[in-house]
């Protein structure tokens, strides 16, 4: 029977109301008296001197309230990395200064030049095309090969190279793997490319500055998944102004999918623009700026060998990758690679011995950083990819060979030979249960009806394993992160006995305000609407790391239940006082304080009340008031994991797929509303299948940006995709947070893409076809039917 | 500068604009109805869908000054009269057909219009109807559900 209200029900959301009538309040609705706008003028070119920005007759311009330029940042700070990377060789990475406005040279297409502030959009746009730019054009890096060869062309000419770091991990692994894959009985070998995406969440990317020169306080609002970081990165690291002094609001926020973690030029841009000129400044990008100034995701090269015995089971595993940066560093572009990819190698495989390489190359290209799944896309692609492979030259069933492999039941907690340690899961249960939702033995008779239909028909499947709940902050600090990824939260128990949280962590689309509301209504026996959420405000919440990485259930909302039991801690103090009974005496069900044995009982609200009119009170014992917050730090990574299944029809003449279905089984340990987390399952799953078939991020060799806006880069629509079978039934909860959760945010754009890429092979298999790189759009699945064989 | 007037969700309106204004940009700088929303520059993403004339229109297509005369309505005017959600609007929330919302209100106009030629499409004409609605969130799987739902209970 499932329930009506608190953890495990489908609750409707409450945000829903406010966006479905128009009410909901993006950061563009924002409007604040006696605003200006300001235009971004961008390099058109991507590498090049910058000799000199005239800005003389754009001054004179109507409504021009003033200009700034890369002069104008000199003296402040870079764009910071949040995380760094050690070399194989134990030195740090190279790593160059990201000026906010462009110095000296210009280093991808998009990099700011100048910034017009004017009384209206329009007239800044204006005045920005009477700007003057020499530029004396480079050639440009584009391709991470030719940027690793000798003698190329350097992005950053303080730099000894474009090799921002090489990478090993476990370095200490690496002879015995060589070993391992010379003298094994057979080895899979595959060259594979991790297309460039573009994470493109429907709102683009927009900040206000505002400046009380009266208080000296700064306030930001800006589209943020983590308002706080953005406050310590610009803050202590840009601009040097200190946290009491700088507010940042993250109102409500249209998707984000990694791009909009990260702390960008525009934020520090009006922040100083509004100090400067006198005013509030609101910068609003279009989505063809977007297109060049948000980080895009992916975009890996990678040779993995996967070393077998002779029943298939996994001896060794040695991948090489080459992870493209961009221009610059942006804020998590060097974790993503490295520490959210290697340690993924092992998947959901008792794989004994696995080397990773990675080279980190800076290109004239837009930075990269993290995008739904972030390193853990990549990990799965490669490895579920070769596995398929594998399974197709050894005569071994794929889900065979997988389930031969699979860490079993009883191994965990499971170390890996990447360093994270499983703490549960049940992989085996998981593929059983995605077998129960297809009709794998129906496929045959599918097949050859697409056939009489002229259809070649297909059928994949891959396996995930992910690192969510990031992160412990003791093990990332150990890695090189310059931050630690607890979450905070607040309970505020108002005197009437209604609830606000404050909570670190951002909602831009996963439902937070339903969610977090059933977690504490349910621990204290009240509504659901009497919990009010808070988010996305440094002024209104303590402190918070935000949201990514699948993280706000499984650390934000266990920083909430640590806070709410410290709530129903002091309540019971309260309570014990009121019905004149030992504490240890009392117990508290369904919003009621009772005393064993007895008829005593005093209601929640009558305590909250007592804790505000402290007439009748323990006050030598508690103060008054009921606030607790809390700070969680989780001891381990959580470990979602799943398989999936996709089957295909490919059209011989065209090249066209068609998704004729997809199954998702997932673990995410348990679940609070399982409405949301299905919700969550279908956008990751059209995000990876968009990964797959549609979406490629195309720059030409001068590194002009190709692929720059809708009619350009292919997002999937709703005809490109079926409606989709998910299931979370199969579940083992984790073992280290109080929920028992493990997040599920990501675990679709995971698993889909090597499902998809997977049945495509299936259904070409017999045309000699044996990978083609994503996304498989038609030109490129009937070239490799017509070249195979 | 040229004077327009309008009727928006019901509420006779006008205001100056130049020749280069959106009727996306009358509606959200100078009315203040916020929510139609501009996702591109490119006319694909169709967040700012509102309807003119009972015609679902991209309102960044379309000139301020094209608008003059016309009845429009937006996601504003798509409740019923007490406040509460209209029809759409509720089967969205009810199958959540939404995540961000900053699709939302672009799909709900466009839904109406569908439904309103369309009374009861297929899985399929809804798919199809919805190639110029861009959503990144929901995989449109709940936004089909929810308007045959809608369908339905039309």
């Amino acid at each position: 029977m499932p329930k009506d209200s608190g953890i495990g029900a489908s609750s409707k959301r409450r945000e829903d109301v406010r966006f479905l009538t128009g009410k909901g309040k993006y950061t563009d609705d924002m409007n604040v008296e006696g605003q200006a706008h300001c235009y971004i003028l961008r390099s058109d070119v991507a590498h090049g001197t910058l000799d000199s920005v005239d800005t003389s007759a754009a001054a004179d311009m109507p409504g021009v309230r003033g200009i700034l330029t890369g002069e104008d940042f000199v003296e402040v700070g870079g764009l910071p990395c949040g995380w760094q990377v050690t070399d194989r060789f134990g030195e740090p990475m190279q790593e160059p200064k990201h000026p906010v406005i462009a110095h000296g040279k210009v280093r991808h297409v998009g990099d700011p030049i100048a910034v017009v502030v004017a009384d209206t959009l329009a007239e800044a746009r204006d005045a920005a095309e009477a700007i003057d730019v020499s530029i004396t054009e480079l050639s440009a890096v584009v391709d991470m090969a030719a940027a690793l060869a000798d003698g190329a062309t350097k992005v950053h000419d303080d730099l000894t190279n474009n090799l921002c770091y090489d990478w090993g991990f476990v370095e200490e692994n690496k002879d015995a793997v060589d070993e391992a894959i010379k003298g094994a009985h057979h080895v899979t070998t595959l060259e594979l490319v991790n297309n460039r995406l573009v994470a493109n969440p429907m709102e683009p990317r927009v900040a206000i500055g505002d400046y009380d020169a009266s208080t000296n306080d700064h306030t930001l609002y800006t589209t943020s998944q983590n308002p706080h970081v953005i406050r310590l990165l610009m803050g202590a690291f840009v601009l040097g102004i200190p946290e009491h002094k700088l507010r940042v609001v993250a109102p409500d926020v249209g998707g984000g999918f990694g791009s909009k973690i990260y702390h960008y030029a525009e934020e520090a841009i009006v922040t100083v623009a509004s100090k400067q000129f006198g005013c509030p400044v609101k910068w609003t990008s279009s989505r063809s700026e977007a297109f060049m100034s948000d980080a895009q995701g992916r975009d890996h090269v990678t040779k993995i060998e996967l070393a077998m015995d002779e029943n298939g089971k996994f001896l060794a595993l040695r991948t090489d990758t080459m992870a493209n940066m961009g221009a610059y560093l942006s804020t998590f572009s060097t974790c993503v690679p490295t520490w959210l990819h290697g340690t993924l190698m092992a998947g959901n495989y008792t794989t004994p011995l696995i080397y990773c390489n990675v080279k980190a190359v800076f290109t004239n290209t837009v930075p990269v950083d993290a995008y739904r799944g972030a390193g853990r896309p990549e990990a799965t692609f490669q490895l579920e990819r070769v596995i398929d492979m594998a399974a197709r030259e050894m005569g071994i069933d794929p889900i065979e060979l997988r389930m031969r492999n699979f860490v079993q039941p009883d191994q965990f907690p499971y170390q890996t030979p990447v360093a994270v340690v499983y703490d549960t899961g049940n992989y085996q249960g998981t593929m059983a249960k995605l077998l129960e939702v297809v009709d794998r033995d129906g496929f045959a008779a599918r097949k050859a009806a697409s056939a009489a239909n002229g259809k070649l028909r297909g059928f994949g499947v891959a396996s995930y394993i992910e690192a969510c709940g990031i992160a412990p902050s003791s093990l990332v600090g150990a890695l090189g992160a310059r931050a630690g990824l607890y979450e905070s939260a607040t309970v505020r128990v108002n005197a009437t006995g209604s609830i606000s949280v404050m909570t670190g962590s951002h909602s831009h689309g996963q439902g937070h305000e339903t969610t977090f509301a059933q977690v504490v209504s349910d621990m204290l026996g009240i509504e659901e609407n009497a919990v009010e959420i808070v988010h996305g405000d440094t002024a209104k919440i303590p402190f918070g790391m935000g949201t990514y990485g699948s993280r706000s259930l499984a650390v934000g909302g266990s920083a909430m239940v640590k806070a709410t039991e410290k709530i129903i801690k002091k309540a019971t103090k309260i309570a014990a006082h009121l019905m004149e009974a030992a504490e240890v005496d009392v117990e508290f069900k369904d919003g009621q304080f009772s005393v064993a044995g007895t008829d005593k009982s005093v209601a929640w609200g009558e305590v909250c009340l007592a804790a505000y009119v402290p007439h009748n009170y323990p006050l030598e014992e508690i103060e008054p008031g009921l606030e607790e917050s809390a700070f969680y730090d989780p001891a381990n990574f959580t470990y979602p994991a799943g398989a999936y299944a996709c089957e295909v029809e490919v059209d011989p003449d065209t090249g066209k797929v068609e998704i004729c279905s997809f199954a998702a089984a997932d673990d995410f340990g348990n679940v609070i509303n399982p409405m949301i987390v299905e919700g969550q399952v279908h956008g990751g799953l059209a995000q990876g299948l968009g990964q797959a078939l549609l979406e490629n991020t195309v720059y030409d060799e001068n590194g002009q940006l190709l692929t720059g806006s809708f009619m350009d880069y292919a997002m999937p629509r709703a005809d490109d995709l079926p409606s989709f079978e998910v299931d979370h039934s199969s579940l083992t909860p984790c073992t280290h947070n109080p929920l028992g959760v493990k997040g599920c945010g990501e675990a679709g754009a995971i698993g889909s893409p090597p499902a998809l890429v997977n049945a495509v092979i299936d259904a070409l298999a017999d045309k000699g076809v044996v990978h083609i790189d994503m996304p498989l759009s038609p030109s490129r699945v009937w070239a490799a039917m017509n070249q195979a064989g | 500068m040229a004077q327009v007037s309008m009727t928006v969700n019901g509420k006779a309106v006008s205001g100056e604009v130049e020749g280069r204004t959106l009727l996306v940009q009358f509606l959200r700088d100078q009315l203040r109805l916020t929510g139609t929303h501009v996702g591109c520059d490119t006319g694909q993403c169709g967040a700012c869908v509102v309807h003119v004339d009972g015609e679902a229109v991209k309102a960044c297509n379309m000139f301020a000054g094209e608008a003059d005369g016309a009845e429009v309505t937006t996601i504003e005017g798509m409740a019923n009269a007490d406040g509460s959600l209209g029809t759409i609007q509720q089967a969205f929330q009810d199958h959540h057909g939404l995540q961000c919302g900053f699709c939302t209100p672009g799909m709900v106009m466009s839904a109406a219009a569908l439904l309103k030629d369309n009374p009861n499409p297929s899985e399929a004409e809804i798919r199809e109807y919805l190639e110029g609605n861009i959503c990144r969130c929901t995989g449109y799987h709940n936004i089909v559900k929810a308007i045959q739902a809608a369908s339905d209970a039309q």
